[in-house]
């Protein structure tokens, strides 16, 4: 107490003169007369800037703010308006929390891309900055409008990047979950709602038409006819002006940039008709098609509604990943274990200590330093048990401590942490664009102009022939020929596909890598840390009589107790598997012999531990028959002229391995096993698993002569690895599959990431790209049998403009809900 | 059928109506969450609701 009020007391005497800001430090002008309650006293204050700045700064309770600095803030606050815009973005404070560091000089951020409509703007905006000197590269995801991209921070700054994108009139800021959420509700409320006037509007005025459709015999007098065209003008007037304005906003954003959009005929087609029905109207005479115009907006409207929620659903799967970092955390004194104080989970360094409250979120990466408990990483690994910590494990950040407070030692924190590791690759997956999907934008592109030239065909051949229905006819061939069902069919089945993928704990780098997982023709699996664990395990213990296999691990274990080496790892391991053995024996005399085991005194016997030549020593000659195990080592226990058990150790297989490579034959699949191991082992391991064709012995650079190999048979080959000593054919592979504890560098390289570690996502995956390739297909073949039947019957004349209306928002359905089942059949 | 000159007006008057009811609605945000409130009904708690679009603290 004595301390701040002597704090308070020198206040004053601070370089204040009478007539200065208090919070900024500038003279106050004359009159000015703004004042905010400061500690206890009435403080002058310059402008409003610096009082609505000092309010808040009171009110949020900081007023010690004043107390504790050294000298009023230099200058004025700046408005934000007034700031050279871009530049505070290339702040290094400020990028902390949205930029990472890729490389020695790489820099990648996720910007939020606004003023995007349509894929042309994606287009322009990726095509302009790939040009800028210093891009390294530049992903756009439409579905979520975030942008992620690398650059050279020697040759560019993040300001001259918002600055060329400023330049084409769009604009981007530092990705922001709570903005993208404002923005999504605002844009499904307005959605919704152009939705609701086409499909209100579309009812209401089939009511006004339907009285003329039923009056076969014209008992209709004209003035009543006229006053039901006349609502349904009303009514449409509204889906034409405000409810369409999407499609006549990208016809004309297209038509601008001379260039052909599948928006451009359906805008035609709706204004076109329209004009005509509402021309017939004003005169009194002709046919009104109110209720086909109408109709049409709605069933577009409603199949582009459909798509957007679709959209998000399938994006969600991976939002739900990059909003899981926590926004705050609680971090302690780096000493004492003072109450700590809580920051922005982005503010935390490297170095930091926090405490994470059960139920919390744990905040960054990095190792527990006190405290024991467990937390939940299912989101992050796909593991649906609580893991157990302790002081020395390490947490990762998003994972949810579930019973015990723990105290963390910050390693990684903001964008280097894991979880921002993977979301940013499953930024990359959604926002690469397939071959596939080119191909067929051309083909739109193409077919759009056959429509548009087969509507003016229509116009001229009709005008010749019955100039009353030529008008109609052309404007129905507008409205079915439209090939939206073609430019959905491949995007949004890629987006279903990625979204079932990550719903199962498989990140996909790219859309292409969908395509080629789909075509593959074998796989090529590592096995040392892909099909087994990596690591030792007890697999058996074999035990001679009279003696029994517990007392015997006891032994084994208080031998071996203190030591770091891979095989007391495993029997300590495997200890706590087994029937746990109370009295632990007594170990007195311990001597290591390097290479070969320990000798000990246990219970006053002397006994030794190690290889079979190293037992021999005391134990005498070896009476085990059966030959070693192939792919087991063994360690020896015996006592003097005795032996005592044998433990057989061995790199366990993955649990679900088996079934992996059953799931993989069955779809045909031929599988091949590679490894860097003794060729027994790997012999040993293929007749497990059933696999005939393996290879020991080979080099990580062997293992890429082996891919090439294959592949120049015309094979598609994807090889699974965990990136250790695979890297080389993993890039080299047509497919690359690595598990998510695999070394970081797999990770960033590899097109499939297991989050998991469960070998059984890698079938999964096999199925749902080929189902996504499949349902593609489908798609193509009927958007494009439905144009070829759909466009000569309009042409000439059998299809009237409310079929037409029907016709080509039910070939949109059909695609969709086609792509839809992707996910549906594999829930 | 003089009627119609009443009634079909009419129609497009209650036309506009229901979409400004509909557009308050939206704006209420009733349409933000279509799953969680169908949930809320098989809460036991007795206390009075909150809001109806506040989003879970």
């Amino acid at each position: 107490m004595a301390s701040t009020l002597a704090a308070r007391q020198d206040f004053p005497q601070v370089p204040a003169p009478a007539a200065a800001c208090f919070h900024c430090g500038l003279a106050v002008p004359a009159g000015g007369s703004l004042q905010v309650l400061v500690l206890g006293e009435s403080r002058r204050m310059c402008c409003a800037g610096c009082e609505a700045v000092t309010r808040t700064i009171v009110a949020s309770g900081f007023q010690s703010y004043y107390e504790t600095r050294d000298q009023p803030k230099a200058g004025a606050p700046p408005r934000l308006a007034d700031l050279p815009p871009s530049a505070i973005y290339d702040d290094p404070l400020a990028q902390h929390r949205f930029v990472a560091r890729t490389a020695a000089h790489e820099r990648e951020a996720t910007l939020l891309l606004d003023g995007v409509r349509c894929p042309a703007c994606i287009w322009l905006n990726e095509r302009f900055l790939r040009r800028q000197p210093g891009v390294i590269s530049v992903a756009i995801n439409y579905s979520t409008r975030r942008m992620l991209v690398a650059w050279d921070e020697r040759r560019l700054a993040l300001s001259g990047i918002i600055e060329a994108i400023r330049s084409l009139g769009y604009d981007a800021f530092p990705f922001d979950p709570q903005k993208q959420r404002a923005r999504e509700m605002e844009e499904q409320r307005a959605s919704l709602w152009r939705l609701f006037v086409a499909g209100f509007g579309a009812m209401q005025v089939m009511m006004y038409a339907f009285p003329r459709y039923m009056d076969d015999a014209g008992t209709i007098s004209a003035q009543d006819g006229q006053i039901l065209r006349w609502a349904g003008l009303v009514l449409t007037a509204p889906v034409i002006a405000f409810a369409c304005g999407p499609f006549f906003r990208s016809a004309f954003a297209d038509l601008r940039a001379m260039r052909m959009g599948i928006d451009v005929p359906v805008s035609l087609g709706l204004l076109a008709g329209f004009a005509a029905s509402a021309w017939a109207t004003v005169a009194g005479s002709g046919e009104v098609y109110f209720d086909s115009v109408s109709m049409l907006a709605f069933l577009l409207l409603a199949s582009r509604h459909f798509e957007l929620s679709a959209r998000r659903k399938a994006a969600a799967g991976l939002d739900r990943l990059a909003r899981w970092m926590p926004s705050l955390a609680l971090r302690l004194d780096s000493e004492g274990s003072g109450p700590g104080c809580r920051i922005a989970a982005h503010d935390l360094r490297p170095g930091d200590r926090v405490l994470v409250a059960p139920g919390e979120l744990v905040p960054a990466d990095g190792p527990v330093e006190s405290g024991e408990g467990s937390t939940d990483e299912s989101l992050l690994t796909g593991e649906s048990r609580p893991v157990a910590k302790t002081a020395g494990s390490w947490l990762i950040g998003g994972s949810i401590n579930v019973d015990q407070p723990l105290v963390m030692r910050v390693a990684r924190a903001g964008m280097d942490t894991h979880a921002a590791a993977i979301a940013r690759l499953m930024e990359r997956a959604a926002a690469g664009r397939p071959r596939l999907v080119e191909a067929a934008d051309r083909v739109a592109r193409v077919l759009t102009w056959l429509v548009l030239g087969i509507a003016l065909a229509t116009l001229v051949g009709w005008a010749a022939v019955d100039v009353s229905r030529a008008a109609w006819t052309a404007i129905a061939v507008l409205m079915v020929g439209c090939p939206c069902a073609l430019g959905l069919a491949a995007p949004f089945a890629l987006a279903s596909a990625t979204g079932a993928l990550a719903r199962r704990g498989v990140v996909v780098r790219s859309a292409q890598a969908i395509e080629a997982l789909a075509a593959i023709t074998d796989v090529v699996v590592d096995k040392t840390g892909t099909l087994t664990e990596g690591r030792l395990r007890l697999a058996r213990i074999d035990v001679l009589a009279g003696t029994d296999a517990a007392t015997c691990l006891g032994i084994a274990r208080a031998l071996e107790a203190g030591s770091a080496h891979p095989v007391a790892r495993a029997l300590e391991e495997g200890g706590a598997r087994e029937a746990a053995c109370d009295a632990v024996p007594a170990v007195c005399n311990a001597r290591h012999a390097a290479g070969s085991g320990i000798e000990a005194l246990v219970d006053g016997t002397r006994m030794r531990i190690g290889t079979r030549r190293f037992v021999a020593g005391i134990a005498g000659r070896a009476n085990w028959i059966e030959p070693d195990h192939a792919a087991e080592s063994a360690v020896y226990l015996g006592a003097h002229n005795h032996w005592l058990a044998r433990f057989a150790l061995g790199d366990c297989l993955r649990p679900d391995a088996a079934g992996m490579v059953d799931a993989l034959r069955a779809r045909g699949l031929p599988i091949h096993l590679i490894s860097g191991d003794d060729p027994r082992v790997v012999r040993e391991v293929a007749a497990r698993l059933g696999i005939d064709r393996f290879q020991g012995e080979i080099s990580p650079s062997g293992k890429f002569d082996y891919v090439r190999h294959l592949q120049a048979q015309d094979r598609k080959v994807a090889l699974i690895g965990d990136g250790l000593n695979d890297a080389p054919g993993l890039a080299q592979a047509n497919v690359s599959i690595a598990l998510g504890q695999g070394a970081p560098l797999s990770l960033r390289q590899a097109d499939f990431v297991l989050m998991s570690g469960k070998l059984a996502g890698v079938p999964d995956a096999v199925r749902i790209a080929q189902a996504a390739m499949a349902a593609i297909r489908q798609n193509f073949g009927w958007s494009i049998a439905y144009n070829a039947v759909a466009l000569p019957l309009a042409a000439f004349g059998f299809v009237g403009p409310l079929e037409a209306a029907v016709g080509m928002a039910a070939s949109s359905f059909v695609v969709i809900l086609n792509s839809a089942r992707i996910e549906a059949a594999f829930r | 059928m003089e009627s119609l000159y009443i009634l079909v007006p009419l129609s497009v008057v209650l036309a506009i109506a229901a979409g400004w009811v509909f557009r308050a609605a939206l704006d209420a945000g009733q349409f933000d969450d279509l799953e969680r409130p169908a949930l809320d009904l098989l809460d036991d708690d007795d206390r009075p609701a909150g809001p109806p679009s506040g989003p879970p603290a």
